[in-house]
């Protein structure tokens, strides 16, 4: 018996907005405990909110983004409940009427396949502010600091069939909130960018949805994807055990990498949702959402298909390149410097320039090599002052800092040996010291032509042209 | 049992006939001497007054001062006052000292306005009798045996006896006007949204408005005119242009029409409050006003309405009393929802637990729809009702108040007869326009008020109105016999504000 796993995700995007989204305060990270919380954050007896306008842009640029409806008239709704770190006791949230309704967003699969993911609604609220429970001797601490900060609560329709779908959607749309609409500055570990993960299983080729668990507060992609994978084998044991899914609340614990139960939904609060009678319905007129249309950018379909048909690319690599502007603006530069080949350059980015970002753990703008550097790099292949097999060394030399293609070349003396003689000299070398191996390959051992070229490449230090190697090795193999 | 009225004090003012710090001094006095028996203040601020008083005297004598500067006057406990005790006369915020000063506040201050003090009420706005203040209920000047109305009953105590000329209300469901009616004054809430609510403490913010407690509606003019207007702080305040109410007042009535509703006229209203309305309708005719007939067919539901979509609101805005961060705190608690459960206990009275309790309920899922969705439809019939009154009438009048002021204890046992006290303002609140009260008369030797009502945004023609038959009738003028004198050993006066946390 096979089980499909049926999968929403619920994104909480911090807005990047210098103030609250209902009043005046700083939202600056890392502030001393309650610095950044004014009398409208803390609850005070009288005060009212204010909607930030900046708050309300980036939610209709979100909208547009992913193709979504923009209401043109939404209401702030409360959620009440009790919490030490929610001051009015409620929360300002969107419910019946949100902001962004509807929408889809692209995402790449491993195998390059591309699926469009369907988002349900998307709305604007604020967040609550942060308990302590360390430090203070069996009582617990409130640092309102968060309380107010701007959040665009993204929901998703259940499209996504598997913890790696899963975490593929959530890389695509923290790349588009925070790399391509710059709306969120995207830092996950500040807790900037957060999900939680709405998971059932279901019989394979069955359309009734199952029980779900709710994973709360997945702050990086793999625990979203461990967390479930883990309540995914979860369920289907219980079922297959003939046991029930019940509905609740559950939180990933990274260390035991396993999910509990939080709560149950007879424990869940009953929030009295209601109009915030404190905000008027929120009103966005035609020509608002058309000024703010004109500030997107390039989004990442778009970018795709322009990769695809501008520079012929394959789907796997597009995706690659196409998953965050910077890496995507970084390889078009280095296709400018490398004047063109846009195939090989994205070999190279995908490729070495990856690999060697994430060994170090580091962001594509903090590359050591630049674009100009990769694309003086092809060049020298190119023109055939170096193989490619060179080129790799050198990269790793301008990768540590080493200098510029030309200099490491240089200095190195790694210039490409294309002297007839030269090579011929070392193909006669090699001959003469390999007496036996010679009449082998003479003999109908074609297999042993690569042994030949070894040698005569460790002799000239790798730096023979391979295609030169070649011909003139075969011609003196022959006799 | 003398009193003098805003616009008069003013002019003295100004004139300097009298300066500030004297008469500062002598509402200081008059407080201290007939409060005991009234107890119309929570906080007296002795200290802040007359140093504002001698600043507001130091203008004047520059020849600075505004229209209103060194006017002695009072605001009801339920507006911020920075570094003074603010209770809402409620236990939970006994020890509540504002850290800023509310939008109605600043700006009467700015006007030049002296505060003395803060006025009683009823504990979070919640009450017609001002009963269900912490601090004890209030006695009405005209019989202390019987209650001024609420929950501005302090600020209408305390300006029917001569205390101050005027002071602050807020209306949520008649809260101004009734407590005018029953201590025979004037009292004027404007249009939801003409004055800012931030730093006013909400009780239902979809019905919430501050408004002015005053002698005359000369001195509501004056008042309004420095309270009203845009506030970028209050999302429901209104841009709209404040006209100068005091240039309107003397407008003829000539060829105005007033519209009466029967529904006004019902079984609950007492046959000689109903006959002083009467008679003030005709004094209107008298000054050339018609007066015709309108229906408000569904005012009948206000009361029900009002009682489901106020407690709403109020059980959302009042859960920010927890006894986390500020307010009352329970020290028998043992954990985080005992400590919730027992500070809330502790700190609300009976009617704002019964309130919360019933704002919950008809928020709950399962009954949101038949309760809190159909008052919202309900609220729509009604305020649909005025606006169709207002497209043939300039004015809607009828009585303010069923009764004219009941005994203390006499409601209490009753929250259903308490609540029918405000079924003839209730309605307004709901459809978010203006009204007033002004005295028109007597009742067994209790006052009685008219109520007057206007569309939105029509405080300059309410104000006409209400001016026109006070130049027309004297029953604004007329005062309380002074109330027992209780003395220092018997009453303790009002605690004076030290700033300390008691």
């Amino acid at each position: 018996m096979t089980w499909e796993p049926v999968i929403g995700l619920e994104i909480h995007a911090q807005l990047a907005t210098k103030s609250k989204i209902f009043s005046g305060a700083a939202t600056a990270y890392g502030a001393a405990p309650n610095t950044q919380a004014c009398l409208v954050d803390l609850g005070y007896p009288g005060v009212l909110p204010v909607l930030n306008a900046e708050a309300v842009r980036l939610a209709v640029k979100f909208g547009l983004a992913v193709a979504a409806k923009v209401a043109h008239r939404s209401v702030f709704a409360r959620k009440n409940y009790f919490y030490p770190d929610l001051p009015k006791g409620y929360q300002i949230s969107q419910y019946e009427l949100p902001v962004v309704a509807g929408g889809t967003l692209e995402i790449t699969l491993e195998d390059g396949t591309r699926k469009v993911v369907r988002i349900t609604r998307a709305h604007l609220e604020e967040d609550a502010g942060k308990s302590l429970h360390e430090s203070f001797h069996g009582l617990s601490g409130i640092d309102l600091n968060r309380a107010g900060t701007p959040l665009l609560e993204i929901v998703s329709e259940p499209d996504l069939r598997s913890a790696k779908e899963a975490a593929a959607y959530m890389r695509a749309m923290h790349q588009l909130v925070s790399e391509y609409l710059g709306i969120c500055d995207g830092n996950l570990q500040e807790g900037s960018f957060r999900c939680d993960a709405n998971v059932s299983v279901r019989r394979a080729g069955t359309d009734k949805l199952g029980t779900r668990a709710e994973i709360k507060n997945l702050n990086s992609f793999r625990f979203l994807e461990r967390a479930i994978l883990f309540e995914i084998d979860r369920q289907v044991e219980l079922l297959e055990d003939g046991g029930k899914v019940v509905q609740e609340t559950r939180l990933y614990d990274p260390d035991k990498d396993e999910t509990r139960s939080m709560r149950s939904k007879e424990e869940a609060n009953d929030y009295r949702y209601f109009p915030d009678p404190d905000l008027l319905p929120l009103e966005i007129s035609a020509e608002f959402i058309e000024s703010v249309r004109g500030t997107l950018p390039e989004l990442p379909a778009q970018k795709a298909a322009r990769f695809a048909s501008q520079y012929g690319l394959p789907a796997a690599d597009v995706g690659l390149l196409t998953q965050g502007v910077a890496a995507a603006d970084w390889f078009e530069q280095a296709v400018a410097a490398a004047g063109g080949d846009a195939k090989s350059v994205a070999n190279w980015v995908t490729g070495n320039v990856f690999a060697l970002l994430n060994r170090d753990g580091k962001a594509i703008g903090e590359s050591p090599v630049t674009p100009d550097g990769l694309g003086a790099l092809l060049r020298r292949i190119a023109d055939g002052t170096i193989s490619g097999k060179i080129a790799k060394d050198v990269f790793e030399a301008m990768w540590a800092g080493e200098g510029g293609a030309d200099e490491i070349i240089a200095k190195k003396g790694l210039r490409q040996i294309t002297d007839t003689g030269a090579i011929e000299a070392a193909i006669d070398a090699v001959i003469a010291a390999n007496p036996g191996q010679v009449a082998e390959y003479r003999g109908g051992k074609d297999k042993l032509l690569g042994f030949f070229v070894g040698q005569v490449m460790k002799a000239t230090g790798g730096k023979a042209n391979p295609g030169q190697l070649n011909e003139l090795l075969k011609k003196k193999l022959a006799g | 049992m003398e009193r003098q009225t805003l616009a008069g004090l003013a002019r003295d003012l100004r004139s300097r006939a009298v300066s500030s710090r004297e008469l500062t001094t002598a509402a200081l006095e008059r407080i201290a001497r007939l409060d005991p028996a009234l107890n119309a203040f929570i906080t007296v601020t002795p200290e802040q007054a007359l140093a504002a008083a001698d600043a507001a005297d130091a203008r004047l004598a520059r020849g600075e001062g505004g229209l209103l500067t060194g006017v002695p006057f009072a605001h009801k406990d339920i507006f911020c006052t920075r570094g003074v005790l603010t209770t809402c006369a409620s236990k939970m915020l006994a020890n509540f000292v504002a850290p800023y000063d509310a939008a109605v506040v600043e700006r009467l201050a700015a006007a030049g306005l002296v505060t003395v003090g803060k006025t009683n009420m009823d504990e979070f706005a919640m009450g017609s009798s001002n009963e269900t203040s912490f601090y004890g209920a209030v006695k009405n000047p005209w019989d202390v045996a019987r209650s001024p109305g609420g929950s501005s009953g302090g600020s209408a105590a305390a300006v029917a006896s001569g205390m101050v000329p005027a002071a602050t209300g807020t209306d949520t469901g008649g809260s101004i006007r009734q407590p005018a009616a029953l201590a025979g004054i004037t009292g004027v809430k404007p249009t939801y949204g003409r004055v800012s609510r931030y730093g006013m403490i909400a009780f239902a913010s979809s019905l919430d408005q501050a408004g002015v407690l005053t002698l005359t509606a000369e001195d509501a003019a004056l008042l309004l005119e420095a309270m009203a207007g845009f506030d970028p702080r209050d999302s429901t305040s209104a841009d709209v242009p404040v006209p100068r109410y005091t240039e309107s007042l003397g407008g003829s009535l000539r060829g105005k029409t007033i519209g009466v509703p029967p529904e006004f006229f019902d079984a609950g209203l007492d046959a000689e409050c109903g006959a002083r309305v009467r008679e003030a309708l005709a004094v209107f005719e008298s000054l050339g006003a018609k007066i015709v007939e309108v229906s408000l067919p569904h005012l009948a539901l206000s009361v029900p309405t009002y009682y489901i979509v106020a407690p709403a609101e109020a059980s959302s805005n009042l859960a920010r009393f927890d006894g986390v961060r500020f307010g009352h705190r329970s020290t028998a608690a043992g954990s985080l929802e005992e400590m919730y459960k027992r500070s809330r206990q502790e700190g609300f009275g009976a009617e704002v637990r019964r309130r919360i309790m019933t704002g919950t309920y008809v928020l709950s899922a399962g009954y949101y729809d038949a309760y809190y969705l159909k008052a919202q439809q309900a609220r729509q019939l009604i305020a649909e009702d005025f606006r169709k009154a207002f497209a043939t009438v300039d004015l809607i009048a009828g009585p303010t108040s069923p009764t004219a002021a009941f005994r203390l204890g006499e409601k209490t046992a009753d929250p259903v007869q308490m609540y029918l006290n405000d079924i003839y303002t209730i309605g307004v609140n709901l459809a978010g326009l203006p009204g007033a009260s002004v005295p028109c008369g007597f009742a067994a030797g209790l006052p009685v008020g008219l109520q007057l009502i206007g569309p939105a945004f029509g405080e300059a023609a309410l104000l006409n109105f209400a001016h026109q038959y006070q130049q027309a009738t004297d029953w604004h003028t007329r005062t309380p016999p002074p109330p027992p004198v209780v003395g220092a050993a018997s009453a303790a006066p009002p605690r004076q504000d030290t700033g300390a946390r008691p």
